[in-house]
């Protein structure tokens, strides 16, 4: 059997090499610590404690601001220093919580959980909702909205997102190594919520390590299967892991549960495992730390709220000055103008790159190569879309199907004009969906 | 470790190759066909060729110079304009006709329209086609072996004689400086297949539809050494894997390179069989250039979850 692929897509190099052999080490945090109260898509949290207040680790210090949104537990006990604007790993000011660690990591009582068997769907939901978790692969989208489908029968397929398509990142691969059982455990918990799906773990063949193992882990589950995905980026966008994974194919005005998916990331699933199964908040995740400008590149356990700083500091800190530090992958992910941002629930990764790969190609004119359009997973004209962009006609940018981008960037990366394609592109839609809220 | 990093929006790496990485990989390309006119031709072609090359690239830094624009003569883009420019002249045209058709080329054709991705048709063979209505003779003046106004095969074939294949395919013929060598020209085709700068899908329909035309209008039938000279005659090898596919003046789409190719060849054929010249590849390409965004907008290809994710 041919591996599982879709139309597009790029081969960047990957330089998973770095970390990728690197076990899990803990870091602790020393200072401060910052809880921004938008961590996820949705409405802002909303403080439930003051400046000045005492808290222990694992309790909630800020409540969900409506469904679509997540409450904020603290990872370390303390007190609360401020509560004020700081700048979050995206590069935006948001109203976080900061907490002075008193060293003593004093956890809130907690009652025993519940075994799965004896517990509601409606209770599962609500546990993880409580629990703060939204999509640890970088959206932030609460998993709880996501486990709330209309028609909760109609979903066939939960697909675990074990694709980690992102150059660099590693630590899904270090989760599947370390924690393989703790994962099924989350998918376990999933298929319970849904009973006619079939759990799938869609792995691209560049980890055969990770399939070796999930293949074994699994045979004693009927429900469950892994998936062997090509290593090709994006191979795990949404959009096209659905694909791939099931032959169904949504677009823009499509939810994953339209085509009866359910779509998590490894680290997700992992969070959900702690908070139904283990009966703990959410407190941690694995951020792997690479890049060319680093001393000893890793996967590290860290707390939510840990400053970046520090996180690179147990790295080794910097071999070099780099020119960029990314939160999130390459390709994704958030040039960070400073490193006293937090860790929060949806960094993945701090890549420091001695050169930035951006500043060093000045764009020149299109000469309508095409190669945009080979790459396009989203089966888009990239360069027309953004020359729209730049003269900002929204309606000729929406007819050529503008909206249906992805945001994946392997326009802007095969471009050998070096135009920044996704920005034009991503811009114009942003302008697009706030004026079609307006309407 | 304090501070200001470098901020852009993402995707924070760059694939390596350059638009100037493609031009140079086409002017290596280029190397066979231009080393086989100046064997075939003599020391008259090395001139054309470097007087050619030489003025499309001065006068692309002039005239960005003196508008005060970046000059981008570096980007190589004029380079392969003055070289395939050249690889379309005969191996006897005199110097100033060398520098009207490069100035001609990057000035009118390309940098009045706004200079590199923005002009419409293809600048070396707007300037072919501006020196051959300008100066019919010179430019349809071939001299091979010292046989002054040798005809080409093509107009020979068309005068109902009878030509070489053999010679045809290797090149050893009157015709323009690049044009005459199929041998030649694919070695450097498959260059920039392998190099994936080009993909069959442009001069692959080209050629098809081409031979299919030939085979059906041209009244030999299945004629194989026929088609062959056809094939081998003229600007065809030339046009089909290097002018034909220049990124600027084609389809982007992938449909649209087919449905362009398509047009191509039944334009040549129409061109060559009906027309008064015996060539007919310039022409056909020229106006093909001008269909282009026509067939984009026809060939607008489906998005992902609306019908194109297979």
């Amino acid at each position: 059997m041919g591996l599982l692929t879709f139309k597009g897509g790029i081969h960047p190099d990957d330089g998973k090499r770095l970390a990728k052999d690197r076990a899990v080490r803990t870091v602790l945090p020393k200072g401060e610590l910052v809880y921004p109260l938008s961590q996820h898509i949705g409405a802002p949290a909303s403080p439930t404690v003051s400046v000045g207040d005492q808290v222990s680790r694992g309790q909630k210090i800020a409540e969900a601001g409506g469904f679509v949104s997540a409450p904020v537990f603290t990872s370390v006990s303390g007190t609360v220093k401020a509560i004020e604007m700081r700048f979050n790993p995206a590069g935006a000011k948001v109203k976080s919580i900061v907490i002075e660690n008193d060293g003593q990591y004093q956890e809130v009582p907690s009652e025993p959980p519940k075994l799965l068997d004896e517990m509601s769907k409606e209770e599962i939901v609500r546990l993880i909702g409580g629990s703060g978790i939204v999509g640890m692969g970088g959206a932030g989208f609460p998993t709880h909205v996501k486990l709330s489908p209309k028609e909760p029968d109609k979903i066939e397929y939960v697909i675990a997102n074990c694709a980690e398509c992102e150059p660099y990142i590693t630590a899904d691969y270090r989760r599947m190594l370390e924690n393989p059982k703790e994962l099924i455990s989350g998918m376990r918990v999933l298929l319970k919520l849904f009973d006619n799906a079939k759990g799938v773990f869609a792995i691209e063949d560049n980890k055969p390590e990770c399939i070796e193992i999930m293949s074994e882990l699994i045979k004693e589950e009927p429900r469950m299967e892994v998936k062997v995905l090509k290593t090709k980026y994006p191979q795990g966008a949404e959009r096209q892991l659905i694909f791939v994974t099931t032959g169904r194919a949504i677009n823009s005005s499509m939810l994953p549960a339209d085509a009866g998916c359910i779509v998590n990331n490894v680290e997700t699933l992992i969070a959900i495992h702690t908070a139904v199964i283990a009966g703990k908040a959410v407190m941690e995740r694995i951020v792997t730390v690479s890049g060319d400008a680093v001393r000893e590149p890793g996967n590290f356990k860290v707390l939510f709220g840990t400053s970046c700083r520090e996180l690179i500091e147990a790295a080794g800190g910097f071999k070099e000055t780099p020119e960029k530090v990314i939160s999130g992958g390459p390709m994704m992910g958030f040039a960070m103008h400073t490193v006293d941002v937090p860790v929060t629930k949806t960094s993945s990764s701090i890549l420091c790159m001695s050169k930035d790969a951006v500043a060093a190609n000045t764009p020149s004119a299109c000469i309508n190569c095409g190669r945009c359009v080979n790459a396009c997973p989203s089966r888009i004209v990239p360069s027309r879309l953004a020359a729209l962009a730049e003269r900002h006609d929204e309606e000729g940018f929406k007819k050529m199907n503008g909206m249906e981008c992805v945001e994946c960037g392997s326009c802007s990366y095969v471009c050998p004009a070096k135009r920044p394609l996704k920005q034009a592109i991503g811009s114009m839609r942003k302008i697009a969906l706030a004026n079609m809220k307006k309407k | 470790m304090s501070g200001n990093f470098n901020i852009s929006s993402s995707p924070h790496i760059r694939a390596q190759i350059t638009t100037r990485d493609i031009m140079i990989y086409v002017l290596i390309a280029l190397i066979p066909a231009a080393c086989f006119g100046i064997f075939n031709f003599g020391i008259s072609a090395l001139t054309v060729i470097a007087v050619t090359t030489l003025s499309a690239v001065i006068t692309e830094a002039v005239y960005q110079k003196l508008m005060h624009k970046r000059v981008t003569a570096d980007d190589c883009s004029a380079a392969v304009t003055g070289l395939l420019l050249a690889l379309n002249l005969p191996p006897a045209a005199p110097w100033w006709m060398c520098v009207l058709g490069s100035i001609f080329a990057i000035l009118i054709v390309k940098q009045l329209f706004g200079g590199l991705g923005q002009n419409f048709m293809n600048p070396a063979l707007g300037a072919r086609c501006f020196l051959l209505i300008s100066f019919t003779g010179r430019m349809t003046t071939f001299v091979y072996n010292d046989v002054v106004t040798s005809p080409t095969p093509l107009a020979a074939m068309k005068a109902g004689e009878s030509v070489d294949v053999l010679d045809m395919l290797l090149g050893n013929t009157a015709g323009t400086i690049g044009e005459t060598s199929a041998v030649a020209i694919m070695a450097g085709a498959i260059f920039l297949l392998v190099k994936g700068v080009i993909d069959l899908r442009i001069p692959g329909t080209y050629i098809a539809s081409f031979v299919i035309f030939i085979i059906l209008f041209g009244g030999r039938g299945l004629d194989g050494s026929y088609v062959i000279a056809q094939l081998c005659g003229g600007g065809l090898m030339l046009g089909a894997w290097f002018m034909a596919t220049d990124y600027v003046t084609s389809p982007i789409t992938k449909n649209g390179k087919i449905l362009y190719g398509a047009c191509l060849g039944i334009l040549t054929g129409v061109f060559r069989l009906f027309g008064g010249s015996a060539e007919g590849v310039s022409y056909a390409i020229i106006i093909s250039n001008l269909l282009v965004p026509l067939i984009e907008k026809l060939t607008l290809p489906k998005p992902f979850g609306k019908g194109g994710e297979r």
